[in-house]
């Protein structure tokens, strides 16, 4: 990633001032001015639930503001839907891209602005103005493609073509990084850099402070539904934008004693594991964790992970191969089996398998160990147990919460992952599965579940980490596995990775034998 | 569709009409039992066909449809009411009566439909209860009615049902008249040629039905309508911002699909027979439904699925025809219970997913939250 000289325009082409929108109980923008030039990269970072996306969508015309106005080239702009701000030159790739699996790159394209000829629809016309558009901003794309078979990095390239195909002079990329390996990300900083050159101009949405100062020209910061303060790259650094992003210093660097690995606790032996639609996802994974160490799983999304954390944790089948927990076979055993065993189990998706969203905060801390005394006497829930053991767990997990019989589902996601990890870590285990334990949630609590993940670890207990944040892999692992296609492509020493080598292991790149 | 899919169906037919031919060969020759079963197979899968395509109008534009029975038992029923007022109490001739028969039942199928879309769009109710509510709305009102207006002591028409304007003519086509020439003087190859001219020979919603399966199949997949309409039914938000009004598109289409349901139901009560009958429509619109899912959603697949109920409906007529001499090692086919199972049987096997799974419409009986 370098950094491209680059002269700020003048013209200033998209200007937002006093915006305010008031959701359900939260003021999710609160007067905020901001403004975009021609030409330029403006980076709009913030931690999830900043207001950055509402902003946006504000801009975009999927919600109204409550307040203010937006100026598009000057002039006053009345954007009450898409369609409006479509007519404006304004388009946006939104983060979970609004593209259909069953439709071709061509008819995903089109839609909504679709060339018809004697009432059909004119495929040739629409195949020849994308080719056209792919070969002039560098972004390959086949017409005739189906969307849903192709990889996350093309999907992405469809979706800028879609704004291009509508004459988008303002591009909105919403966390365009997030799912990408950091050469896909490169690619992307390239093709921005192109469309900046041909007079387009770029809101930049993220939360990844290096990406940001290696590509935007500008960088506005929000916080709790207000703008912080709008900065240049060069007069600042990757410290003082956390700060600005959190409110207070943020240690930015785990501080972690070297690893003392004991012995062998998890072994996994040629693992197959199939996907929910009976496909082959985990295909001959081998490897083991030893107590006392973090062992760090790369890859990009949907490449066996998930399927992997799963069957580890016995939530799902297993097709072949063998798994050992501290010497105890617990292939294709049940999770309470799996659990007795010694396993602490950070889900990936935290809603779904790793609470009860219904369920109060002290009868989520006890989903594990609910039927065992103090718990439980003569199959009769003990409620004064329940809640001593929540009220002891929210204090020592520091959970904000106003009782201990709020449910699951009132908290915010960084107390949620709060509630688990208290449930989880708190009991005595001999390994944890960690999957992507930080997704979504605030520094402060990322800052507070890696140090937790280290704590383990320097109490002898193996981690299995599993997270498609490089960085967050690079800052927690002793060793990283890399995950390619349902199959571990390499297992290296942390001290020893760099990210540019990371990232080919995961699109795919051989590994040399060394 | 897949061939495999069109394979199990042609597969079924042969055996339907196989089964018959075989059980008739004694009294008719295979070409005059042939025809005829396909005759009544393509007349008999028409309030299928058009009620696989109401479904398939809904559920493609994201809103499911359980309703369908009760859609086609209510434009049934109205249908056939306002014929018999057009011709009993405003005096109009029977051919102008039964027409606005038909087109009475377009609307009524169309404003149960605009029900279920406020049901299920606006209000955002699950759209098996609202469906539910439809079926059960549509037995209620067309009971009640049907009781009050004929039955009852003052009854509008006084305690007798009175004579409808009739049914739909057949239309002919004249094939016997085009290729009979060619006969010369052989009277086997006129009555062959006059027994192929009976499968062409249909009744108005018949041929409309079928016409309808190319022409909505052509909509769907190949024009900035039904590219939209598939748009909302997979991924609404993403059709949303491109600017395509969801909610109007469903809407619109729940519409549609709520007057094809309204003409299958004319079918019964203007095209098959003049009457009406509480809760004629006997289960077809579910049926339909078996056959959109197996037609995985498209128009020209669920016509061909309807065709197999069609022809195992036919396969029950024929059997009564041809009761006196099925042999005697085929003797239950004489129980018409027995063969009357048949397209409930199909359903069940076609649905368990045995040929083979179909995918609905991503985002297929979700109500769309901005």
């Amino acid at each position: 990633m370098t950094e491209t000289p680059h002269t700020l325009s003048d013209e200033i082409v998209l200007e937002a001032r006093g915006i305010t929108k008031q959701f359900p109980g939260v003021l999710a923008n609160d007067n905020i001015n901001f403004d975009l030039r021609k030409g330029e990269i403006h980076a709009l970072l913030g931690e999830n639930g900043a207001g950055k996306s509402t902003l946006m969508n504000l801009i975009y015309g999927l919600h109204n503001p409550d307040k203010g106005e937006i100026f598009v080239n000057g002039k006053p702009a009345v954007i009450n839907s898409p369609n409006d701000s479509i007519k404006l030159g304004i388009g946006m790739v939104h983060q979970h891209f609004m593209l259909i699996p069953v439709f071709t790159v061509a008819e995903n394209i089109m839609l909504g602005d679709e060339t018809v000829k004697n009432g059909m629809l004119d495929q040739k016309t629409v195949a020849a103005k994308i080719t056209d558009l792919s070969s002039q901003y560098g972004l390959e794309v086949d017409p005739t493609s189906l969307v849903g078979q192709l990889p996350v990095g093309t999907q992405q390239r469809v979706e800028i073509v879609k704004t291009l195909y509508r004459d988008a002079k303002i591009v909105i990329l919403d966390e365009p990084t997030a799912v990408l390996t950091p050469q896909e990300a490169d690619d992307l900083f390239r093709i921005m850099r192109d469309l900046t050159a041909r007079g387009v101009s770029i809101i930049f949405i993220t939360h990844k402070l290096k990406e940001v100062l290696a590509i935007a020209d500008r960088i506005t910061v929000m916080r709790a539904g207000k703008t912080v303060g709008t900065v240049l790259p060069k007069n600042t650094t990757s410290e003082k934008l956390a700060t600005m992003m959190v409110g207070r210093e943020v240690n930015l660097v785990i501080i972690k004693k070297q690893a003392v690995p004991k012995e062998a606790m998890l072994t996994v032996k040629d693992l197959h594991v199939d996907d929910v639609r009976d496909y082959p996802a985990v295909r001959g994974v081998s490897f083991e964790v030893r107590a006392g160490e973090v062992l760090g799983i790369a890859g990009v999304q949907g490449n066996g992970q998930t399927e992997l954390a799963e069957a580890l944790s016995g939530l799902r089948a297993t097709k072949k191969g063998h798994v050992t927990l501290a010497d105890k076979d617990i292939t294709g055993k049940t999770p309470r089996v799996i659990t007795e065993a010694g396993l602490a189990n950070i889900p990936e998706d935290r809603q779904r398998h790793g609470l009860v969203l219904s369920y109060s905060i002290s009868d989520n801390m006890a989903l594990c160990d609910y039927y065992h005394e103090p718990f439980s006497k003569h199959g009769v829930l003990q409620p004064k147990a329940l809640d001593e053991n929540a009220r002891k767990l929210i204090s020592a997990f520091d959970v904000r919460t106003p009782s201990s019989f709020v449910s699951a589902g009132k908290l915010s996601g960084g107390n949620q992952q709060k509630v688990i990890v208290a449930r989880e870590l708190s009991r005595s285990v001999k390994l944890v599965i960690a999957s992507q334990p930080t997704r979504g949630l605030d520094v402060g609590s990322i800052e507070y579940i890696h140090g937790e993940i280290i704590k383990m670890r320097d109490r002898d207990v193996a981690v299995l980490l599993i997270s498609a944040e490089l960085d967050e892999i690079l800052a927690l692992s002793d060793r990283i596995a890399v995950m390619y296609r349902g199959q571990i492509v390499t297992i290296v020493d942390a001290k020893k990775a760099t990210r540019e080598q990371l990232g080919l292991w995961m699109a795919g790149a051989h590994v040399q034998a060394a | 569709m897949d061939w495999k899919r069109f394979g199990f169906i042609a597969l079924i037919i042969t055996i339907l009409i196989g089964t018959v031919v075989y059980v008739g060969q004694t009294r008719q020759t295979p070409l005059l039992i042939i025809t005829s079963m396909l005759a009544t197979t393509i007349a008999v899968a028409t309030p299928l066909t058009l009620g696989a395509l109401s479904g398939v109008y809904c559920e493609r534009a994201g809103v499911v449809n359980i309703g369908i029975e009760g859609m086609m038992l209510t434009a049934a029923f109205f249908g056939w009411l306002g014929g018999i007022y057009m011709f009993q109490i405003y005096g109009l001739s029977a051919g102008i009566s039964i027409t606005l028969g038909v087109f009475f039942a377009i609307i009524t199928g169309g404003l149960m439909a605009l029900l279920h879309a406020a049901l299920s769009i606006t209000f955002k109710v699950d759209q098996i209860i609202g469906g539910t509510v439809i079926n059960i709305l549509a037995v209620g009102l067309t009971g009640f009615l049907n009781r009050q207006l004929f039955f009852g002591k003052g009854s509008v028409f006084g305690g007798t049902v009175p004579s409808s304007p009739g049914v739909l003519p057949t239309i002919h086509v004249p094939i016997t008249e085009l290729f009979a020439p060619l006969c010369g003087t052989s009277a086997v190859c006129l009555e062959n040629v006059q027994a192929i001219n009976r499968v062409f020979d249909q009744k108005p919603i018949a041929i409309a039905a079928i016409l309808l399966v190319f022409i909505s199949h052509y909509i769907l997949f190949n024009t900035r309508w039904g590219l939209r309409t598939r748009a909302v039914g997979e991924h609404p938000r993403a059709a949303d911002t491109v600017g395509i009004n969801v909610i109007k598109m469903r809407y619109a289409n729940v519409v549609i699909g709520g007057m094809f349901a309204g003409l299958a139901g004319a079918y019964f009560t203007i095209e098959s027979v003049p009457s009406f009958e509480p809760l004629l429509t006997n289960g077809r619109g579910f049926i339909s439904l078996a056959a959109m899912i197996f037609g995985n959603w498209t128009p020209i697949g669920a016509w061909a699925a309807a065709l197999v109920f069609g022809a195992s409906q036919a396969l029950l007529i024929n059997m009564q025809i041809f009761r006196d001499v099925i042999p005697p090692q085929l003797s239950f086919l004489q129980e018409s219970y027995i063969v009357g199972l048949t397209p409930y049987i199909l359903t069940m096997i076609i649905l368990t997913g045995i040929i083979g799974r179909t995918t609905p419409p991503a985002a297929d009986g979700v109500a769309y939250e901005k």
